[in-house]
């Protein structure tokens, strides 16, 4: 059994962006400034927390932390084990590099209510830390659905009719999914009695029918399989691309569509567990389910000109690489899942920062507009590269480390048609990536300009990030140690400890 | 026969509980709204009253009662009818009398408003 | 003091709604205050009641002194100490609110007329709850009607005819429910409750409870609002005072909901009503039918009172479905939306109130903007409908929660899915009133409405705030839908277990 330590920590770190956005909201619209001061002060200060999580959990103990009832025998719970502390990192960390990126980028286009949109990205980091801590289902829900509300403000921060469409799209598939998130957990509750999620599992031996377990699966699955955008539940993620870049990077390829991921990861591995979904017969439906996402997403991908819905059809499919992961039930496979998820984050961030500084340079969302862009933006288009290579899984960026342990994870598991899956989609990100580093150092431009790049706030969080994908994919446990993290998490699956 | 008989104060406090309901529904005058709902009231006023009486009883006065204690064991319950139901309809009756005068006093205002009792009247000029 | 408190209660508001008028006739400003001072009393004597019921058990109060069953009693157990503070603290916010709304929309004249019917109204729905005989209650439940009929008059344009057909529907409600009385009384020969529910377990058989029965549920059915009974609702809602739906949104139909729950589960106990006659099944087709149809016709609606009038007849719903689900969680569910509706639904009238005086804005589509003009106010707005939407942690979640639970339990898979889908289209409505609030100012500015980012700038908007008074108690019951949502199990704990039956899961 591993210790249990009881701190408060989990809490603080909830409640230092949720303080911190109500500062926020009372600074006067004019103050830039201190509204950023705030947001920065609580960026690292959550951060802080975070970090100093670490060292206790790779001892291998669990920090766990039972607050007020929230229903009989329901608690408001915190709990922070392996899986659970590397989303935190990884939403923790990239806040403070997109809060800098944030200032850059709505001081660029002089945008407006920035109060709002800092609160609401506040209140979105307050909701993220809450699902990573989150030690029962009710509380998970609780901070699930808040992120859900909390998210709706920047995507309809244009406010004009597409992003009001986009919103109401956004709401129409997240609070659908809720309602059968919702469902599911109060099923689970009057049939198992507990939610508290458990490496392993804790459905099992509760003498529930196969019907019945299966029925709530999809459920959950359909439930936290919005967020992340699985097909055919992934139509509001492009769509949501209106929102401002920021929002975009953090939220939708780190925060709010990882929580979806998060939540299916805990499903499959911390509510039902390895065992039972191999004897209720659903794993290889589930695998092939996101199987197909992958590939058509990719497909998706292909297609689309302009950059961010390019992007965002890569996120869908590399999400579902992660439930794809859990979904096969092998340690290696599980832990290439997991690690995905702060390699994807660092990757994908890097992808959309790059999307939004040749925004805010040059206007240009499209693709076929971005021809010669490296001439002009060169570190910019650098990171893209770099990160681009990484989201096919070229060594040394860390991209490669967690596919290789998918695959790895494939054969493992003697799903070889699973192997062909992931090659395949290498392939096709390779295909819908390339052309862009191409166009963008090997086209002449239309017309000729000459080194202009973003501003400081812009360009250094990119490079941030980069290098960041660039140490994980050599260092695989530097300063974070997510590889421990993801390692010591499928064990604890696995062996159900 | 002797079901509808022996059962009579039923069935005419249903008979004229009805003929109140009807009106209160289907005519389109506010004021025989009303003078239904004063039948459906007195209806179940006299269904109260009924359900007191008993057969061969008188009014539930004791007799002497002013000048001897009685044994409340001597007196005989079934030789007075029940009080408490008449009692219950006086405040039913106040309570009816009230709902009377409010409602009419609304069908004034309606018709200083809008120079009818119609129902179907009114609600054109609303629409 | 204290062993008077539950009379108190009533007193109190009796009291003083005579002496109103007659202060109202030396200066018509003094009635709003003297009433504000009964009605402050008077919560504070309900408090004490709630604390003496938590502290040292169910309390009788026998009016007079006559041992029941032949005098009047006031029974006031956990349930009812509950509500009744729910209803006395609603009531004293909404007094406290609508002092200007009532001086706009009130004719000067009026004014002491006007709150000595409000408090009377408030005295009775006290009443309602407090009582332990079936007589005295249908005497309450007609002077709450009476008055509300009065009330609801001084509205609008069409408050006459909305006042007129509550009137007619309210005295076939409150006629069966006397007749349901009188069918009591036969078999029985009894109107206090305690003794009802002693005596009509071997009777349960009789035709006579049956009719009895079936009379209460219409009777009572139709003075809170339940599908298919309410058509009297959306009219009087609409058309009264702002004041005035703000008082009875909240308060009316939740203290009748408050009687069906003491109907069925003590006159009648929960045997009777479930299984000897199958009352339950009934009741969750009507109350799944209504949660669908109210939540449907408030989507159509362009008048905001009216929509959620509407919604509240969906929610009234919510609360009968959790007696129907009889079952432990549906129970608690159902008590509880008692208490979380009743914030939600007060706040929002609340703010409606507030919106109406302070802009004339009655059109959901004129909504438009308005954060920037009332920010407090919106907040609470969207958290009042989030509550109804049911976003945690506000209170409407967890009385839904207990819901999905019951019907869970049940195995009602049927009325999950109508509690969820519910759920979905309250969010269609409340939020499309919120992208109205918060995320429309562009949409007329910027015709078009691509890129959107040529506009940076709005045009300066004066935050015009309402008026202290009327704020502070919209947030004070935001604060309290949060604080039923957060502290739901203490509630639960203290006052609702205990309606829970013995024995049932």
């Amino acid at each position: 059994m591993n210790t249990i330590v009881i701190s408060y920590k989990p809490l603080y770190a909830v409640l230092v962006s949720l303080v911190g956005a109500f500062f926020i909201l009372f600074t006067s619209e004019k103050r830039q400034n201190l509204r950023e001061a705030w947001t920065f002060i609580a960026a690292f200060i959550k951060f802080g927390i975070v970090i100093s999580m670490l060292p206790v959990i790779l001892h291998g103990k669990i920090i766990k932390l039972t607050l007020v009832e929230l229903a009989p025998g329901l608690s408001l719970m915190f709990k922070v084990d392996f899986f659970g502390i590397i989303f935190g990192l990884v939403a923790s960390g990239l806040w403070i590099v997109t809060s800098l990126y944030s200032i850059g980028y709505m001081r660029g286009l002089k945008e407006h209510a920035q109060n709002r949109y800092f609160f609401a990205f506040a209140l979105c980091l307050s909701a993220t830390m809450g699902i990573a801590f989150s030690g029962n289902l009710l509380t998970f829900y609780l901070f699930y659905e808040m992120l859900t509300i909390a998210t709706y403000p920047l995507v309809t921060h244009n406010e004009d009719e597409e992003a009001v469409k986009a919103g109401r799209k956004y709401l129409t598939y997240t609070l659908t999914a809720g309602v059968l998130l919702l469902f599911a957990i109060g099923a689970t509750y009057i049939y198992a009695g507990t939610l508290e999620f458990t490496p392993g599992g804790f459905l099992k031996g509760h003498n529930i029918s196969i019907g019945m377990l299966q029925i709530l699966l999809v459920a959950y699955l359909i439930g936290c399989g919005v967020k992340a955008g699985v097909m055919p539940f992934h139509a509001w993620l492009p769509s949501a691309m209106v929102a401002p870049t920021p929002v975009s990077a953090l939220l939708h390829a780190v925060a709010v569509v990882k929580a979806g991921v998060f939540g299916c990861v805990r499903i499959i591995a911390y509510v039902f567990g390895p065992v039972l979904l191999k004897d209720i017969h659903m794993w290889l439906i589930v695998a092939y389910f996101v199987s197909f996402t992958i590939i058509v997403s990719s497909l998706f991908a292909l297609a689309s000109d302009n950059l961010k819905r390019r992007l965002a059809f890569s996120t869908i499919s590399q999400l579902s690489y992660i439930i794809l992961g859990a979904a096969l039930l092998s340690k290696s496979s599980l832990t290439g899942s997991i690690l995905h998820i702060p390699n994807h984050a660092y990757m994908k961030i890097t992808l959309f920062f790059c999307a939004g500084a040749i925004f805010v340079k040059t206007g240009k969302k499209n693709i076929s507009e971005m021809d010669g862009i490296g001439r002009q933006m060169p570190f910019t288009m650098l990171a893209f590269t770099l990160a681009s290579f990484g989201m096919v899984g070229i060594p040394p960026l860390c991209g490669f480390i967690s596919k290789w342990y998918l695959c790895l994870g494939t054969l493992q598991a003697h799903e070889i048609f699973f192997l062909f899956v992931l090659l395949t989609s290498a392939v096709l990100n390779a295909a819908y990536f390339f052309p862009i580093v191409y166009a963008a150092f090997f086209r002449k431009p239309a017309e000729a300009t000459g080194v202009a790049e973003a501003s400081i706030p812009l360009v250094l969080p990119l490079s941030i990030t980069v290098v960041m994908a660039v140490i994980f994919g050599i260092f695989p446990n530097f300063l974070f140690h997510f590889f421990d993290l993801a390692r010591n998490a499928a064990t604890s699956i696995i062996t159900g400890m | 026969m002797d079901f509808i008989v022996s059962k009579f104060n039923y069935w005419i406090y249903i008979i004229m509980m009805m003929i109140g309901f009807y009106a209160m529904i289907a005519k389109r005058n506010l004021v025989k709204k009303i003078i239904g709902m004063n039948i459906f009231q007195t209806a179940i006023i006299l269904f109260y009253v009924s359900i007191g009486a008993k057969k061969g009883a008188t009014i539930p006065i004791l007799e002497a009662a002013h000048h001897a204690k009685i044994p409340p064991e001597s007196i005989e319950v079934a030789k007075y009818i029940n009080p408490l139901p008449h009692v219950l309809m006086l405040t039913a009756i106040v309570v009816g009398v009230s709902v009377t005068g409010v409602a009419l006093a609304l069908i004034i205002l309606i018709y200083r408003r809008y120079h009818t009792v119609e129902e179907d009247e009114i609600l054109r000029q609303l629409s | 003091m204290m062993q008077q408190a539950p009379a108190l209660t009533i007193a109190i508001l009796l009291l003083t709604a005579f002496w109103v008028p007659i202060f109202g006739m030396v200066k018509r400003e003094s009635a709003y205050y003297i009433s504000l001072t009964a009605m402050f009393f008077s919560f504070l004597a309900a408090c004490a009641t709630l604390y003496a019921v938590v502290t040292t058990g169910p309390i009788h109060y026998r009016m007079g002194g006559w041992p029941p069953p032949w005098g009047i009693e006031f029974v006031i157990d956990y349930l009812n100490a509950g509500v009744l503070v729910l209803i006395s603290l609603i009531s004293l916010l909404t007094t406290v609110s609508a002092k200007k709304s009532v001086e706009r929309e009130i004719h000067r004249s009026k004014w002491p007329l006007f709150w000595s019917l409000y408090l009377l109204l408030v005295m009775s729905l006290m009443g309602m709850t407090e009582t332990g005989d079936m007589f005295n209650m249908y005497v309450y439940l007609e002077v709450s009607s009476l008055t509300a009929y009065g009330l609801i008059a001084m509205g609008e344009k069409g408050a006459l005819m909305a006042s007129f057909n509550y009137v007619i529907l309210g005295s076939v409600g409150a006629s069966f429910y006397l007749l349901g009385v009188g069918y009591l009384y036969i078999a029985t020969g009894s109107l206090n409750m305690a003794d009802l529910s002693k005596i009509l377990p071997s009777i349960y058989r009789s035709k006579v409870i049956f009719t009895a029965f079936a009379f209460f549920i219409v009777g009572i059915g139709l003075k809170m609002g339940l599908f298919p009974l309410h058509m009297w609702l959306p009219d009087a809602y609409t058309h009264a005072p702002s004041a005035i739906s703000t008082l009875i949104a909240p308060t009316m139909t939740k203290v009748s909901a408050y009687v069906f729950f003491r109907i069925i589960l003590t006159v009648f106990n929960p045997h009777f009503s479930w299984e000897v006659i199958p009352a339950a099944t009934l009741l969750r087709w009507i109350a799944a039918v209504g949660i669908i149809y109210g939540s449907i016709m408030a989507i159509a609606q362009k008048d905001i009172k009216r929509m959620l009038a509407y919604s509240s007849i969906s929610q009234i719903g919510y609360i009968v479905l959790g007696i129907a689900l009889a079952n432990r969680m549906g129970l608690i569910g159902g008590a509880l939306h008692i208490f979380s509706h009743a914030f939600a639904k007060g706040s929002l009238f609340m703010v409606v109130m507030a919106v109406i005086y302070k802009t004339g804005i009655r059109n959901i589509d004129d909504f438009k903007g308005l954060n920037r003009k009332m920010p407090f106010t919106m907040a609470a707005f969207c958290l009042a409908a989030f509550s109804m939407v049911g976003v945690p942690p506000t209170a409407g979640f967890f009385s839904k929660w207990y819901l999905v639970l019951g019907t869970v339990a049940g195995k009602y898979w049927w009325l999950t899915a109508v509690i969820l889908a519910s759920s979905l289209l309250n969010a269609v409505y409340f939020f499309r009133i919120i992208e109205k609030i918060y995320f429309s100012s562009f949409v007329d500015l910027v015709t078009g409405g691509s890129g959107g980012h040529e506009h940076h700038e709005l045009p300066a908007v004066a935050v015009a705030e309402a008026p202290l008074m009327m704020l502070v108690p919209i947030l004070l019951m935001a604060a309290g839908i949060l604080a039923v949502g957060l502290f739901n199990t203490q509630i639960i704990h203290h006052l609702l277990q205990f309606i829970v039956p013995k024995g049932l899961a």
